[in-house]
């Protein structure tokens, strides 16, 4: 996963609060494996009528180019499935700008190089007002922590953490085998004090 | 002398390798349970060329697409290789697997804690959301992404941090009718689907003591619709008897050992916690869902809310739920029609469920068609040997064998659009049982109750003068 420092794109609102991960991509297309590609499937059920025609009036298929999302609280919320941040990454898309997102999918979105930008609920109006009916620029630099959308200028809440691993674009298992020795020595103190641990051979 | 410290704390530090300077920490991972869903993590350790640092503890389980009912066959090529592809990675890695014809099939979350797979003390990853029902045993139990697995897979290890502490305490008595799933409702309802986020919820009070195994699984379990990675209960008398003698629990000296070790699992008396709920049982009623979120829930008293009387950012939420769900500000929840209705899940779909549900329904009809699966092959066994499916298909409802089933729609198993299901299950969202489908999400006596009637209905009624 390549690491990122700034971006320079386009921001598309999604206006919904609690757009849950089996919205952003139903379980059906799950099974799909991923260099097939996941874009097609974003949001699939939300953007289409049932004639599986898309929206006109969604505001996201008249944005091919998007690259930021705009969403309302808790997105992400439910289901582990990482599909859900694949259908985003595929689509394009590199930032998510939501007062608050479900803790997996966030932990999910930074292990695939996509930033969960956390504002709040007043930063959230600010930026749909500029970006609610249309498309608009949109700057983010990773290090500060800020964004410009249009020429306005706004502040994101983002884990120390997570913002050096999206800049570095660390692999988590590359990471932890630089602590092999320390794994081994847990894993002998464990064995000592909790024998139990391990599953019994079942009869 | 030490400062108090909460479960959460003494299970962290129990597993903790290392705390890197930001905060983060490198814990070991006692139980690793895999589904069809994790080939993406295998995929990816595979083109890594790494294998399964633990095999041995490492267990896959067919669930999510697992058919309920022909299993000798299956008709989509699609649900073939995902299990296939299961079977191989299992068999690659050397890894046990609970495949569709073994008897000990099931959910992953009924699964483990019945072979004693999961226990006090221990910590659980899972690659599904609803990993947090282990927590009911005193374990450290969370759901993780395909790159978490993909590392758990690599190193047995998961980095995480520490989430805050929240404990929802639960005093006095549930009143008939009323079970773990209504205070799960009631508090989500209380907090919203992000009132937790960040934390981990430990439950305790009288009422959670009180509760089942079963019931407490199903609270645990449902910690996540409240936006909390993990719930836990610190372990007793009821958990320990449950875990005593199962396949995969320990055994002999290792058993006086664990239990000595699952004593110290409880909150310490002065510990602080960042957020303390409290809720009273004998206020809360049987729960139904209305809309589609899972706080969107009310008593099967209430109307249903009226926009033109909330603020305008939640009127919208609400009339936009009212809209998927074809149903009128300001109408009863009860009397609501239902098309069908669905008995089973990882939040559901045990013993104490059946029972629970063949108590309302035995002796009557349902008025719409219905689906019951089981949440794991021994509790269907079991469930047979006591007569419940009888009860069941004497009602008119279909009986079948066990997997995710209609919680999810993976396996086929689905709700036509624009139909109501009153469901046992744990996700109102759009489109979760299948596109266009309207769920209600409910205890399984009520969804008992539901079918009886034809619509929601109060199931305390229908339990006078019934022993259950």
């Amino acid at each position: 996963m390549a690491g990122w420092r700034t971006h320079d794109g386009t921001a598309v609102a999604l206006p919904l609060a609690n757009v849950d991960t089996d919205q952003l991509i139903p379980a059906r297309f799950m099974s799909v494996p991923r260099t097939e590609g996941y874009g097609t499937y974003l949001l699939h059920d939300v953007r289409r009528d049932g004639t599986g025609a898309m929206r006109a009036d969604f505001a996201l298929n008249n944005a091919p180019q998007a690259s930021v999302l705009v969403a309302g609280a808790n997105f992400g919320s439910g289901s582990s499935r990482e599909a859900a941040v694949y259908a985003l990454v595929d689509a394009g898309f590199r930032a998510v700008f939501a007062p608050g997102f479900g803790d997996i999918f966030a932990s999910n979105a930074v292990n695939n190089g996509l930033l969960p930008a956390r504002i709040d609920e007043a930063t959230y109006a600010e930026i749909l007002a500029l970006a609610g009916q249309s498309i608009c620029p949109v700057h983010i630099d990773l290090e500060n922590g800020s964004a410009v959308f249009g020429d306005k200028v706004v502040k994101f809440a983002l884990d120390e953490t997570w913002r050096t691993k999206l800049i570095n674009g660390w692999d988590d298992i590359d990471l932890t085998q630089q602590h092999t020795s320390e794994i081994a020595e847990f894993e002998n103190h464990y064995a000592q004090t909790a024998p139990w641990a391990v599953p019994a051979v079942s009869d | 002398m030490s400062s108090p410290q909460t479960l959460l704390d003494k299970l962290w530090s129990a597993h903790e390798i290392l705390r890197r300077a930001d905060g983060v920490s490198l814990l070991w991972v006692d139980r690793h349970l895999v589904h069809e869903g994790s080939h993406h993590a295998f995929a990816k350790i595979a083109a890594r060329g790494a294998s399964v640092a633990r095999p041995d503890n490492t267990f896959a389980v067919v669930d999510h697409y697992a058919p309920t009912r022909d299993r000798t066959h299956i008709a989509d090529p699609q649900i073939a290789r995902m299990i296939d592809t299961l079977r191989r990675n299992a068999k690659d890695h050397r890894l046990r697997i609970f495949d569709l014809h073994d008897p000990a099939q099931g959910i992953v979350h009924v699964v483990g804690p019945e072979q004693g797979l999961t226990l006090p003390g221990l910590l659980i990853n899972c690659g599904d959301s609803h990993t947090s029902t282990h927590g009911a045993f005193g374990a450290l139990a969370f759901g993780i992404g395909a790159t978490e697995v993909a590392h758990v897979l690599a190193t047995q290890t998961i980095w995480q941090k520490k989430p805050k502490a929240m404990r929802i305490t639960v005093d006095g008595e549930l009143s008939s009718g009323v079970t773990a799933k209504d205070i799960a409702l009631n508090w989500i309802a209380r907090l919203g689907t992000g009132g937790a986020q960040g934390h981990a919820v430990e439950y305790a009070g009288s009422a959670v003591r009180a509760l089942s195994m079963e019931g407490r699984m199903t609270l645990c379990n449902l910690s996540i619709e409240g936006g909390a990675r993990f719930g836990m209960i610190a372990p007793d008398k009821v958990t320990r008897d449950y875990v005593k003698g199962r396949a995969f629990a320990p055994k002999g000296d290792d058993w006086q050992a664990a239990v000595a070790a699952w004593d110290a699992l409880v909150s310490d008396e002065d510990a602080v916690f960042e957020t303390d709920v409290h809720l009273d049982a004998s206020e809360i009623s049987p729960t139904v869902t209305w809309g589609t979120s899972p706080d969107q829930a009310l008593p099967i008293d209430a109307t249903l809310p009226d926009p033109a009387r909330q603020s305008r950012q939640l009127a919208e939420t609400t009339s936009e739920a009212l809209d998927y769900m074809g149903l009128t500000a300001g109408q009863s929840l009860a009397g609501t029609p239902v098309d069908q209705v669905f008995i089973g899940s990882c939040t559901n779909g045990r013993i104490e469920d059946l029972r629970a549900a063949a108590a309302v329904i035995a002796g009557r009809r349902a008025k719409v068609p219905g689906l019951v699966s089981p949440g794991s092959q021994m509790i269907k066994i079991q469930a047979e040997q006591e007569g419940l499916d009888k009860i069941f298909t004497d009602a008119g409802l279909e009986w079948a064998s066990s997997g995710c089933s209609m919680c999810v729609g993976m396996n086929g198993d689905l709700v036509d659009s624009g139909k109501r299901c009153a469901s046992s299950t744990n996700r109102n969202f759009k489109g979760r049982q299948g596109r266009g489908a309207r769920t209600h999400l409910m205890s399984p006596a009520m969804v008992a109750a539901a079918a009886v009637c034809g619509q929601i209905c109060d199931v305390r009624p229908l339990l006078q003068g019934r022993d259950n």
